[in-house]
């Protein structure tokens, strides 16, 4: 399905929205519980985070999360069983979200092969540079119906920002501020430049907006440039409860859409 | 073989830049200007002076006769804990801030296990007039302390790593975030050969003065300007580096890299990565680190917070790997012992990190008329207190 399914997704209309959660976090077996309620509550696509021990992109709400996680006993084959449950009883397009070391340690056939397998549809590495990916690991990712995505930040000069988007198959990921993940504050003038620039290259890959948006204003503003919008650390920290998170995840999408 | 890096910064298999976009800018600007920065004159007359008339430069290098009487051999010392700051480090942070300074930054980060490039990079910031941020694992706070103090003196804010196994490896993620969320004005300057390309290659650079002065003092010395064997400690192996550079194309040289053991291979408690560890990503380059199966990193323990790494430089992982160079482990204990042992026989107090070097002595066949040198990394004073409780 992979790349099929991604293309159906960005060439429906309108505004995407997309959650990142970590999988195992908080409880286990959270993962298909709340892809099931975030699917049901109008989200568009998930971002499936392996939680790794050493993730330099992200700050604080996701390295607590992600060490939480691999604490409660999340690994890669139960990410993938996870996958496949979740591949039961929906057809909502899912990344996975993890760090090189952990594709590369399972051998990148064997694992491009689970993920499709499983039922993933596409990958987001942060930490594999497009350089490298092209030089080194484009031919292996090319035999396997899966999307890649990768990032571009404030700071990507144009012409790299194109080589970018010749290399990715899916969406753009565009990192709305010079940061780790979960940074605070709102949305300047500095950020609405930054969208419309992106906005008004007509990349041929959709883009997604994405780190730092925790509220509802910062989500509308990302809206009005992207084609769609991701969340990550908000929403992990509004689920940190072990009892109540689906309900509180189903919550959270509903007050950041209504 | 070819014991340098190609145009994306690998030796061999290992090396590279596995960066997130968010510090490509960084990374490149550094790439694009460290070799031509290095290279003008300005640079090299200052980078010269300062090595000599403010780090001490050259380091004596030694014949320690009751060392050498103890082996059966000879043994030369490259003194390195005699440099301003007491270890090899600042002979890296002095071309770093020069670097810094040469591309208008005006912050500077970085991360330190045993606290001495933490001080290194401080004194350096210090010097220069620039702001400092330097990244400790909270573990190493407690038992580097003195370090920790010298840091705050010369004007450094020391911010604590508290997550993983709060040592090293977290005080790099940590330093890495900060240049991540700092791209305009801040330069990282990472203490070892480890991190994206340039770094490896930059930091080797800075520390071959070590082997360089080695070349005419051991001619001037034994008649001869190469040595029979180096050994030196490797954490992230800049030290190594700098002591192997000179001599990486000479065959006749044997390299001697000795990892910290810990309790013991097998004890679940060490941190010798060549032998526990495995090709992969760690810190932005791939070379070889420990992890369990899923790519998770393992986290290493070792006495010497120095050493207390669970990767090493991609330039030992690909000499290790051709067999230029040659892996020996040492225990806490016996790298406490070896540390004695140079105490009561030369009164030279080691580093604990430069104590494994000397403790790697124990497993070598030695001829009589070989030479060999051990570089001493730095030295023990701010070790006293794990050496009495050790002792
Ligand atoms: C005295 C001394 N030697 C060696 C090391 C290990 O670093 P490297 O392997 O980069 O030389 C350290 C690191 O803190 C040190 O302080």
């Amino acid at each position: 399905m992979g790349k099929k399914r991604l293309k159906k997704l960005f060439d429906k209309k309108g505004n995407k929205l997309s959650i990142y959660l970590t999988a195992g976090y908080p409880v286990l077996d959270a993962m298909p519980k709340l892809v099931e309620v975030l699917e049901q509550e109008g989200v568009d696509f998930i971002e499936a985070g392996m939680p790794y021990s050493d993730p330099l992109a992200d700050g604080e709400t996701i390295q607590k999360s992600s060490a939480k996680a691999l604490k409660n006993g999340m690994n890669l084959d139960l990410y993938f069983k996870q996958i496949r449950e979740i591949r039961k009883f929906s057809n909502i397009p899912i990344l996975f979200m993890g760090y090189f070391n952990q594709v590369l340690k399972r051998g990148m056939d064997n694992f491009l092969q689970e993920c499709v397998d499983s039922g993933i549809d596409g990958l987001i590495i942060p930490d594999l540079s497009p350089e490298i990916y092209m030089e080194k690991y484009a031919d292996t990712f090319d035999k396997y119906d899966l999307g890649i995505s990768f990032l571009i930040s404030p700071t990507t000069p144009d012409e790299r920002i194109r080589m970018i988007d010749n290399l990715t198959s899916g969406f753009i990921y565009a990192v709305s501020t010079s940061a780790t993940t979960g940074k605070k504050g709102e949305f300047g003038d500095e950020h609405q430049k930054y969208f419309e620039e992106i906005k008004n290259m007509n990349l041929k890959n959709s883009v997604a907006i994405g780190f730092g948006i925790d509220n509802r204003k910062k989500f509308l503003m990302a809206n009005r440039y992207a084609d769609a919008t991701i969340i990550g650390s908000a929403f992990i920290k509004a689920i940190n409860d072990e009892e109540d998170f689906l309900e509180k995840a189903g919550l959270f999408v509903r007050e950041i859409k209504v | 073989m070819k014991y340098t890096i190609d145009e994306l910064g690998f030796y061999g298999e290992f090396g590279g830049a596995f960066i997130p976009e968010l510090l490509q800018k960084n990374v490149m600007e550094l790439r694009e200007n460290y070799l031509k920065i290095m290279e003008t004159e300005d640079f090299q007359k200052e980078y010269k002076r300062l090595l000599k008339d403010y780090v001490g430069r050259p380091s004596p290098l030694y014949l320690a006769r009751r060392l050498s009487e103890y082996y059966g051999t000879k043994i030369y010392l490259k003194r390195e804990d005699l440099n301003h700051t007491g270890s090899h480090k600042i002979n890296n942070t002095i071309g770093q801030i020069l670097l810094a300074k040469a591309m208008g930054k005006t912050r500077i980060i970085a991360e330190t296990g045993a606290g001495q490039h933490g001080v290194a990079t401080a004194t350096v910031a210090a010097l220069a007039g620039l702001e400092c941020v330097v990244y400790m694992g909270e573990v190493d706070i407690k038992r580097q302390a003195p370090n920790v103090a010298r840091m705050k003196m010369l004007g450094a804010e020391v911010r604590p790593a508290k997550s993983g196994s709060k040592t090293l490896k977290d005080a790099t993620n940590e330093a890495i975030r900060d240049w991540i969320n700092h791209p305009k004005d801040t330069h990282y300057i990472i203490g070892s050969v480890v991190g994206p390309h340039p770094y490896p290659d930059m930091v080797a650079r800075f520390q071959s003065v070590i082997s360089e002065e080695m070349k005419w003092q051991l001619l001037e010395q034994t008649g001869r300007d190469f040595p029979d064997r180096i050994v030196a400690c490797i954490g992230g192996g800049s030290n190594a580096a700098g002591a192997y550079f000179h001599f990486l194309d000479n065959a006749a040289v044997e390299l001697v890299s000795v990892e910290a053991g810990g309790l013991g291979i097998d004890t679940g408690q060490s941190a010798a990565t060549s032998v526990l560890g495995s090709k992969g990503v760690i810190h932005a380059s791939m070379t070889k680190l420990m992890q369990d199966k899923d790519g998770q990193i393992i986290e290493p323990y070792s006495i010497s917070a120095g050493l207390d790494y669970p990767g090493i430089g991609p330039l030992h992982a690909h000499l290790i790997e051709t067999g230029r160079s040659k892996v020996l482990t040492a225990n806490d204990d016996e790298a406490l012992r070896a540390g004695y042992l140079l105490t009561r026989l030369e009164g030279i107090i080691p580093a604990l990190e430069s104590a494994h070097a000397l403790a790697g002595l124990e497993k070598i066949d030695f001829q009589p008329n070989e030479v060999t040198v051990v570089n001493l990394s730095g030295r023990g004073d701010k070790d006293l207190e794990t050496y009495l409780l050790n002792g």
